[in-house]
């Protein structure tokens, strides 16, 4: 089941060109860059692992993709998503997100029902390989 | 850049070389800086070579992005940072590098101080550098052969690397000492063969000198007097003799210590100034000089520490 959160999940997958050139754009923009991957797609997932620090001060997108190739090769099967961070607030806020790097089985989120006190029912989401 | 279907047959150089701002990067060049005649041949002669090169690869004749790494050898003072920026912007307008920026580290920015440490720390000043120039000052403090367990040796693999798979991404310039940066090259035969361009800086000439403090001080606001003049005539010709010369960086400190003593005469006489006293150095101003007594007292007996 393909796994649908940030920008650009509903496109095909970016090629690394295309990444380079959203790099490109965040980077003209001073936003700070970094790398996040799991293993774990729920949308409640908000802690995602980082992949070093976030990238500061970088002048061209090929130091990005240098760190982006280093996570591809070191979690192939593992979700990784690009963040941009913009600073003009006095705290970093998250400008864009999106995914760069899907494991090749993607795992199948489905939904439970509970029963809940009288007849009402909880739902959750559980995702399964 | 040569991906347009159909490729031209023919270039015109010389408008390449106008359009593309090269002849206007050297005519900058020849301007500010004073002296530096090798200097500035060797790095027309670089230009022309891109250019040909750049020209080649539009008419598909070669695919190949050049070795351009270089070193710059030469005594401290000698331009070695202001001309790396030059021709940071030179590589740019020729389109070797994507932004032209340039990143000046030395030893301290790349090496750790503890194991584990250094590869990080390489690498995050290599990704600052992507896209642009990384300037390494006084390189051969990267590598120290006393001392074997050193995280230098660390940083010159990472460079290595990166200087030979990311060609097409940046370039590096090692400056330092032309004979430290010999042992640092023999040591290092890796360099040796990934550095296409070895420019030497000379030193300046005393006439060159005496240009360099006239345009120093144009910048501020100040001007000689005809005393003034010939005392710093005479000063950099004692100040060449002594030891720590650091050519212009030299006498942009003796210019700093005179305004230093200008400001103080001009205040201790009291009373109304006006803008000529404000900006003329005068004789009185440099000759208090320790160099003329023949350098600092512990300079006589043992290397002095501050110039």
């Amino acid at each position: 089941m393909r796994i649908t959160q940030g920008c650009f999940s509903f496109l095909p997958d970016l090629s690394d060109e295309q990444i380079t050139a959203q790099v490109e754009y965040m980077l003209s923009r001073d936003w700070a860059v970094s790398l996040e991957y799991t293993d774990d797609p729920h949308p409640r997932n908000i802690y995602w692992e980082m992949w070093g620090h976030p990238m500061f001060d970088l002048r061209d997108a090929k130091g990005v993709m240098m760190e982006f190739e280093d996570c591809r090769k070191a979690h192939p099967d593992a979700y990784i998503r690009m963040q941009a961070f913009d600073d003009t607030r006095g705290f970093e806020t998250v400008m864009m997100s999106f995914i760069v790097n899907r494991p090749a089985e993607e795992p199948r989120l489905t939904m439970q029902r509970t029963d809940y006190e009288g007849r009402s029912q909880k739902y959750g989401w559980t995702a399964r390989a | 850049m040569t991906d347009t279907p159909e490729a031209p047959q023919r270039i015109d150089l010389g408008a390449e070389y106008e359009s593309s701002g090269v002849a206007e990067v050297l005519r900058e060049l020849d301007e500010e800086l004073i002296g530096l005649a090798p200097v500035k041949q060797r790095i027309r002669e670089t230009a022309a070579l891109l250019l040909v090169d750049r020209a080649r690869r539009a008419l598909g004749l070669s695919q190949e992005t050049p070795t351009l790494h270089m070193s710059f050898t030469g005594n401290p003072g000698t331009g070695k940072t202001t001309v790396a920026r030059k021709m940071a912007g030179l590589l740019y307008r020729l389109g070797y590098v994507r932004k032209g920026h340039l990143v000046s580290v030395t030893r301290d920015d790349l090496v750790g101080q503890y194991i584990g440490h250094t590869a990080p720390k390489t690498k995050e000043v290599l990704k600052k550098a992507m896209g642009g120039v990384l300037f390494i000052d006084e390189a051969y403090y990267l590598y120290k052969p006393d001392n074997e367990r050193d995280y230098g040796q660390e940083a010159i693999e990472i460079l290595l690397q990166v200087m030979e798979n990311n060609r097409d991404d940046l370039v590096v310039i090692m400056a330092g000492y032309a004979d430290r940066m010999d042992r640092f090259f023999s040591a290092n035969p890796g360099f040796r063969s990934r550095i296409a361009h070895h420019i030497e800086f000379p030193d300046y000439s005393e006439e060159e000198l005496g240009r360099i403090a006239g345009t120093m001080l144009g910048d501020q606001g100040y001007r000689l007097d005809e005393g003034g003049r010939a005392a710093l005539e005479e000063y950099i010709d004692l100040r060449r003799t002594q030891p720590h010369f650091a050519n212009a960086r030299s006498i942009r400190n003796a210019l700093d210590r005179a305004r230093l003593r200008q400001a103080n005469r001009l205040f201790e006489a009291g009373g109304v100034v006006d803008a000529d006293a404000l900006s003329t150095i005068s004789e009185a101003d440099i000759r208090p000089s320790r160099v003329f007594r023949g350098g600092l007292d512990a300079d006589r007996a043992a290397p002095e520490a501050a110039e």
